[in-house]
């Protein structure tokens, strides 16, 4: 087994799916939360065991189907995808608890769709092959279309309009990018093109170069990227909180797509080709901070509030990806999980406070007091504190690291002040709509409605880690500094695998 | 390691109140005072190594890459803080146990006070500049917890809030200076950089690094501008005023000037900088508490103009002015504790704080009078007492330095009118409220307050009198050691005496309380003169100012994103265009050297009639029949080409699916409107959509020809050399889908997979119903099911099935496959729904599609597991060539079972979209219960 | 012929372009399935032209790039899903938010089938109603068909 374990993350929840939508599993819900929740801890296991043992022995390529790259396809788990593959299975668990407690009621196959969901989000982290990602990209893209409308309602409608229509347009030009990619490199595997990249025909030099900078724009409406973010406030803000919770970790596909495409195979040793995104990545990076400082105050819901500062995370991992120092991809790296783990957070604790909080939900007015003060306040606190990055929770690590190595690299100039005055902006309003949520109330009486022990073991599963991300930084710091630093040469690795005679 | 307890402890002791809150007030009041008890032993145990000038250090590496060490170290200064953090948190303790009435939770206060307290002592035990901000932050999160702590009353959540955004500001600043500390220094260790003052100075980063600490340091000692926070953070329960704003949260920012005094210091831009803030707030901050009728915002106002005392003397670049300042530090946390907490008796006992009501209390409560009154004489610098020594060393330090140049007589001048406030807000705490008449209809009665409420202000007092009366004894090497600590050098020679003989300071001393007895014999007119001013509260203004800001980005936010999808598609092809135009300007010219291929009319037909039938769908969209025809036209044209262009299997999969999305294009009609309004009409937009979507087309277009001109040596010759002998089969495209890159396929199918079930999800809750006429009016046949067409096409679908089965087998070497034989059998089903109706099939054909999606994914994936049987990887293949009489050589290849897993799915979804829309025409629709 | 083929993918996208950016769903979706095809053609290209070369071992002499097409055909089956999905959305859309705007903004009524027929049905109503108080049913109608035509 231990010799397929690459694949594993995928076909787990694969299965996983199918079989949910199969007798006897199918049959009832209970039976399907059982299973969905099984399903997700073995992947979580199937991912922990990876990364332990790529961490061991560095990188393992998988060839689908033994087809020696660059002609078939192989799933590459390097430590940069591996670790984003962990992440990925932690939040599938948390939600998948967190849907159990009733969310599932609201409407058909949620489990199954989370299911694929993970599938997809997994494929693009783990695929070496450029086509296949943007087959995953779609199967997490019509996933998630499907877990948007979850529970139906008018601003679910709209929402899913506007995302899905836009993402079609970026598939369309994903496939222009790839017709173009394909037509100049003549391969189709992330490795080779990064060979080929550095001596490519002085004629086809251009052409790569608008190919590669469609895919910019593509990874970039993914990552919600300024001026291409429109749709993700509104998408993430209606979502259901479990859905909302995955999705944190759908803008980061984008980012890590960049890394891998921009970073790797245009990277410094592409020749004519090197770092060709960076001159517009600098100014738009830029301009997503300043955008979401902006939506962050302008918030007027909780869910609202943080899916604003999704946005803020977003640019401050692109200046990251522009610095492309190992120091800021390392730093970059951490703050990732980071705000991964934060963003869904506190997701979940909107969610439990909109179910407390009667008509009122999270809008930020004077409404009736929730039914569990203590408990939510000190969730929403927690969260609160992860995402404006103050101490003790690891956001301030994040923040600091990133601080530092845009300090490194004599960037600090431009770079802080959005960065410190985004972390200013998160804490006056978190600060007010703390207040407001749990202590501008009006009367006695609060709801019935209570937090399901399933919802707690989600969101306290959530919470944990946040501490533990900070007592173990040195240990994560080092392996997101390994990652780095063999983010530039595992891609050549695929074409070194064993029996390999072609290439 | 013991260093390490002295935080650890109180750290721990967090969780006892809590613990044990059931056993009553003054149980957890013991207990939680049981760690820091333990933890003042612990330091005290350090002070004589202390005081010889030993530091004891302890550290463990905790993240490398940011230069983040978990490091405590305890010299002179940190000893200093601690005890005053450790001592009279002791007191608070012990008071707020009186203080505080049943109502409130006195275990989650406690567990407060403790977590403040470790946060405090971990700033002033942080031997690394990043662990130092750590705490620096906690303290500005646990003191917004301390304020807030009655959270019904508005004024203590806005003035918590209040608290937090200011320090919160000031931290981020922090955080920037130490991080470039520690970038110039090359470490973030403590230790190391104070020895590195001079590198720091001279670096050009110096200016920027002075400015953000300053900011972090002056927004924590609530200096002007940024004084307005503190007095509103009043709002809190007395215990904790007392503690916040003698001993701890505002001192945290002076020990911040205090511990990087060697490092910052010793330049003009400190000096200035420094010495002027230090001397606005102690003048604006005397001034004003004179007028505060709120006997704790007298306190407030009087601790914020001392606070400006002890910068100005950090200001002052003398280092005995440095010294002079760790001693005030020492005297003001210590009268003005006890003052804090005498205040709080008297509103405990009498009900108010209002010095308007308050009078001549003495009365009622001569004790605690005395005490306060002491109290107050030390923090108007009165002989014999702590408050006078440690202003005489102001004074004295005034007088003989040259900050301002020529100008410097100011500050003695200055300084001076400062004491005489300060001697004048005195006098009115003391006569105003023990003296000065009768109480004017207090809530109840005063009298004397409990008797252990009374102790930590006798303790302090007490504490007030020896320091002013045996200073060297009292205090000598405590001062010392600690002032060598900031210093990081030999100390200067200072005396401890009360009597220095007839001299200036003395003098100013004696001016000052001259002036004060005067400003407060003249008080009455001062008053009126202050009323002509309107008292804003900053409390309003500050709330105002957030809320200004928040409308103003609001309706920028709205400018930026108004919800329009056009706006946001606009951009996105936009910037598509912009980016990918850019390269193309680089580019010499288009047509390559790859031989081209002749034009011959008919493709110059097709090509005309596709661009033709795209227009008229351009043109007509809005009459949307006719648009759907015209695009039915192109998308056969494409396949036509397809055809052309020795793509047969493409040929084939665009024609079907063509037929089903035009099916599926005619159901969807039925709901849409049958025309678009023609309402964004608007010429201008028309025109900018059409000319950026002319631009790209045209982008795009030009890297295809470029692309079409242009050799290409791909990785495909390898496909087309193992097509037969490694994947079993001729057709080359076919052997890549199911083998080669099966993956994808997979993947494929799974996406066909999820969106039926999607589907599903949108038209469980779709509440349209079926029409009965059409937009004219005209009814819909009621004969649903021709009967012609019912005989066709039921003899017509066993002929389906056998063409599909046909295509099915012959994929492998043929054009053909699974796909495409999906999507046939799939047609031909559905024929039958239009020919019978949905009733008739359901009785016939009872086809769960769910179902079948689901076993087609499962038998693909399956077939790709069963190679593990084999120990090979997930989708290896195997085939074999067997001999049947009758049937003869045939092939059998497990990549036909994966084949198989696709035609399943691809019928199970097709049917399950279009059957379902259909349904909705019918009562066998998808009910809302359904999802 | 590779320009004529080039031209043909240009003009096919700047339409699917254009629809895209229009403000009914119908359109947008029209625009999305033009854009489709114009993107097979183009990844289709990324091949080169080749005729009388179907990639069938044994065929032929000179093979097509085999690799465009297989990527093309999965292309086309996503896209199709795709299409199948957005077009159930935009009906779904239309049934929650009353309308077809991709904003879900009200516009001047623009009846479907569907309401037309209602209204007709109302029509039928209020005639059976009315020929009990001997009224002239036609004439509701026209008031009927006044109302329904004036907006547009």
């Amino acid at each position: 087994m231990l010799q397929h374990l690459p694949v594993l993350p995928l076909l787990i929840p694969l299965l996983a799916g199918v079989l949910m939508l199969m007798p006897p599993i199918a049959g009832t819900l209970q039976r399907q939360r059982v299973f969905g929740t099984l399903a997700a801890l073995l992947q979580l296991l199937a991912t922990i065991t990876l990364l332990w043992q790529v961490n061991q022995h560095g990188p393992i390529v998988y060839a689908m189907g033994e087809w020696q790259p660059p002609f078939g396809i192989v799933l590459v788990a390097d430590r940069l995808a591996t670790l984003m593959s962990v992440l990925t299975a932690l939040l599938l668990l948390c939600v998948q608890l967190f849907s159990c407690a009733g969310e599932d009621q609201k409407g058909k196959f949620l489990h199954p769709l989370l299911m694929f969901q993970a599938l997809g989000i997994q494929g693009a982290f783990l695929t070496g092959d450029l086509f296949n990602l943007f087959v995953f990209f779609e199967v997490l893209l019509i996933a998630s279309y499907a877990l948007l409308i979850h529970g139906g309602g008018p601003q679910k409608t709209l929402a899913n309009v506007h995302y899905v229509t836009l993402n079609l347009a970026g598939s369309a030009l994903f496939l222009f990018a790839l017709g173009i990619m394909y037509g100049t490199f003549g391969t189709l595997n992330m490795a080779d093109m990064q060979l080929r990249a550095a001596h490519i025909v002085k004629s086809d030099v251009q052409l790569a170069e608008s190919g590669a900078m469609l895919l910019l724009v593509v990874f970039g409406l993914k990552s919600a990227m300024m001026p291409l973010h429109f749709w993700m406030p509104k998408a993430y803000s209606v979502a259901p909180a479990p859905v909302a919770a995955l999705f944190a970790i759908m803008t980061k596909v984008g980012i890590y797509s960049l890394w891998r495409v921009h970073s790797t195979i245009f990277g410094d040793g592409a020749g004519e080709l090197a770092n060709i995104a960076q001159p517009w990545l600098w100014p738009l990076a830029w301009l997503t901070i300043v955008i979401g400082i902006i939506a962050t105050l302008a918030s007027k819901t909780l869910r609202e509030l943080t899916a604003n500062m999704v946005i803020v995370s977003v640019g401050s991992l692109l200046l990251m990806v522009t610095l492309n120092t190992r120091e800021a991809t390392a730093s970059a790296l951490y703050y990732l999980i980071h705000s991964t783990l934060a963003t869904a957070l506190m997701f979940l604790v909107a969610g439990l406070i909109v179910s407390q909080r009667g008509k009122a939900e999270d809008r930020f007015v004077q409404a009736r007091p929730v039914a569990q003060p203590a408990l939510l306040g000190l969730l929403f606190m927690l969260a609160a504190l992860a995402l404006i990055g103050m101490p003790p929770i690891s956001g301030f690590i994040g923040k600091a690291l990133m601080l530092k190595a845009a300090l490194a690299s004599h960037q600090a100039g431009w770079i802080w002040p959005p960065i410190l005055l985004a972390s200013l902006a998160a804490l006056l309003m978190l600060a007010r709509s703390g207040s407001t949520l749990f202590w501008r109330t009006r009367g006695e009486n609060a709801g019935e409605v209570k937090v399901h022990p399933a919802q707690l073991t989600a969101v306290c599963l959530l919470v944990i880690t946040l501490p533990l991300m900070v007592v173990f930084a040195g240990w994560i710091t080092e392996y997101t500094q390994a990652a780095a630093q063999d983010m530039t040469r595992s891609l050549s690795v695929p074409l070194r695998i064993p029996g390999d005679t072609d290439a | 390691m013991n260093v390490f307890w002295i935080l650890l402890l109180p750290l721990a002791g967090i969780l006892l109140p809590v613990l044990f809150a059931r056993f009553g007030r003054t149980v957890s009041a013991w207990l939680t005072a049981l760690m820091p008890a333990l933890a003042l032993g612990i330091l005290l145990q350090h002070a004589t190594e202390v005081f010889s000038g030993e530091v004891s250090v302890f550290s463990i590496p905790w993240v490398p890459l940011l230069g983040l060490n978990l490091s405590l170290h305890l010299d002179g200064l940190a000893f200093l803080f601690c005890l005053l953090i450790l001592g009279i948190g002791l007191l608070i303790i012990l008071y707020a146990r009186y203080y505080l009435s049943e109502s409130d939770n006195m275990a989650l206060f406690y567990a407060y006070l403790l977590f403040f307290m470790s946060a405090m002592l971990g700033v002033v035990l942080s031997a690394n500049l990043l662990q130092l901000w750590l705490f620096w932050e906690l303290t500005s999160i646990s003191s917004f917890l301390l304020i807030s702590f009655w959270w019904h009353k508005s004024e203590a959540r806005k003035g918590a809030r209040m608290a937090l955004t200011v320090t919160g500001a000031g931290g981020l600043a922090l955080l920037g200076a130490l991080l470039m500390i520690g970038h110039v220094a090359g470490t973030y260790e403590l230790r190391e950089i104070l020895a590195m003052g001079d590198v720091l100075r001279n670096s050009e980063h110096y200016p920027v690094i002075l400015t953000l600490f300053l900011l972090g340091a002056f927004t924590k000692s609530a200096q002007f501008p940024f004084q307005f926070w503190l007095p509103h953070a009043m709002a809190a329960p007395t215990p904790v005023s007392a503690y916040l704003h003698s001993a701890t949260m505002v001192k945290a920012g002076v020990f911040l000037l205090a511990r990087f005094y060697p490092v910052l210091a010793d330049t003009e831009a400190w000096f200035v900088a420094v010495s002027l803030t230090g001397m606005a707030t102690m003048l604006l901050g005397a001034y004003i508490a004179l007028f505060k009728h709120d006997l704790k915002g007298l306190l407030a106002y009087s601790t914020v103009s001392h606070l400006g005392l002890i910068t100005l003397l950090f200001g002052l670049g003398t280092r005995l002015a440095a010294v002079a300042a760790v001693f005030h530090i020492i005297n003001h946390a210590v009268f003005k504790a006890s003052l804090f907490m005498a205040a709080g008796i008297i509103d405990h006992e009498s009900g108010t704080r209002d010095m308007r009501k308050l009078n001549g209390l003495w009365k009622y409560m001569p004790y605690t009078a005395t005490l306060a009154m002491v109290a107050a004489s030390s923090m108007a610098g009165v002989p014999l007492l702590n408050g006078f020594l440690s202003k005489e060393m102001l004074f004295t330090e005034t007088l003989n330095q040259s900050t301002l140049g020529a100008l410097s007589w100011w500050i003695p001048l200055l300084t001076t009118a400062g004491g005489a406030f300060a001697v004048a807000y005195s006098l009115r705490f003391m006569h105003d409220v023990f003296f000065n008449g009768e109480p004017i209809d207090l809530p109840k009665t005063p009298h004397e307050p409990p008797r252990y409420m009374r102790v930590p202000v006798e303790v302090l007092v007490v504490v007030c009198l020896l320091v002013g009366i045996f200073p060297h004894f009292m205090v000598g090497d405590l001062l010392a050691a600690a002032s060598a600590a900031v210093l990081q050098a030999d100390l200067p020679v200072f005396s401890l005496a009360i009597w220095h003989g007839f001299n200036f300071p003395l003098l100013m001393s004696a001016l000052a309380v001259l002036g004060g007895l005067t400003l407060y014999i003249n008080r009455r007119h001062l008053f009126g003169f202050q009323m002509q001013f309107a008292d804003r509260d900053a409390k309003y203004m500050f709330e105002e100012q957030v809320q200004k800001l928040i409308a103003r980005v609001t309706t920028l936010h709205k400018w930026l994103d108004n919800g329009s999808l056009q706006r946001s598609m606009f951009l996105l092809i936009l910037l598509a265009l912009v980016v990918s135009a850019a390269p193309l300007f680089d580019l010499l010219d288009a047509i390559g050297t790859h031989p081209q291929l002749p034009i011959n009319w008919v493709v110059g037909f097709c090509a005309g009639l596709m661009v033709a039938a795209t227009f008229v769908t351009l043109w007509w969209s809005h009459l949307r029949l006719v648009a759907l025809i015209a695009l039915s036209v192109v998308g056969l044209i494409v396949s036509i080409a397809f055809a052309y262009f020795s793509a047969p299997d493409l040929a084939l999969t665009q024609l079907s699916v063509e037929v089903v999305t035009i099916l599926l294009f005619l159901l969807a009609l039925f709901f849409l409107p049958q025309k678009s309004p023609v309402i964004d009409s608007n010429l201008t937009t028309i025109v900018r959509d059409f000319s950026v979507a002319a631009l790209f087309g045209s982008v795009i277009g030009t890297i295809c020809y470029a692309m079409l001109t242009r050799p290409l040596d791909s990785i495909s010759d390898y496909f087309v050399a193992n097509s037969k002998s490694g994947g079993g089969g001729t057709n080359v495209v076919n052997v890549i889908l199911v083998d080669f890159r099966g993956f994808d396929t997979l993947g494929e199918i799974t996406v066909l997979g999820i969106a039926a079930l999607g589907i599903y999800k949108l038209l469980a809750q779709i509440l349209l119903y079926m029409p009965s006429a059409d937009n004219k009016g005209y009814r819909w046949s009621k004969e649903r099911h021709p009967f012609l067409l019912a005989v066709v096409s039921q003899s017509l679908l066993p002929l389906a099935l056998l063409v599909s089965a046909y295509i099915f087998l012959r994929g492998h070497n043929m054009p053909g496959g699974g796909f495409i034989a999906g999507l046939i059998t799939a047609i031909a089903l559905i024929q039958q729904y239009v020919a019978h109706g949905v009733v008739w099939m359901k009785e016939r054909m009872p086809i769960n599609y769910l179902g079948l999606i689901a076993s087609g994914l499962f038998i693909a994936t399956l077939s790709g597991l069963g190679s593990w049987a084999f120990g090979r990887n997930f989708l290896t293949t195997w085939f074999d060539h067997y001999h049947l009489p009758l049937v003869g050589e045939f092939e059998l290849a497990s990549a036909m079972v994966f084949d198989f897993g696709v035609y399943l799915t691809v019928i199970g979804a097709t049917l399950l979209i279009l059957a379902n829309l259909g349904k909705l025409t019918t009562s066998e629709r998808l009910k809302a219960g359904d999802d | 012929m590779e320009f004529t083929f080039a031209m043909s993918v240009g003009v096919l996208t700047t339409a699917g372009i254009y629809l895209m950016l229009r403000a009914q769903t119908f359109p947008v979706i029209l625009g999305l399935t033009l854009l489709s095809y114009a993107v097979n053609l183009f990844l289709f290209a990324s091949g080169r032209l080749t005729v009388n070369g179907a990639a069938i071992v044994g065929h032929s002499q000179a093979y097509a790039d085999p690799l465009p097409q297989a990527l093309v055909l999965t292309a086309i089956v996503i896209g199709f899903a795709m299409t199948a999905f957005v077009l159930i959305l935009a009906i779904r859309a239309r049934s929650d938010l009353g309308n077809d705007h991709v904003d879900g903004r009200e516009l001047p009524p623009e009846r479907s089938a569907m309401e037309d027929a209602l209204a007709n049905r109302i029509e039928k109503n209020q005639a059976r109603q009315n020929r009990s108080r001997k009224k002239p049913a036609n004439h509701q109608q026209a008031q009927q068909n006044n109302v329904k035509r004036k907006p547009t």
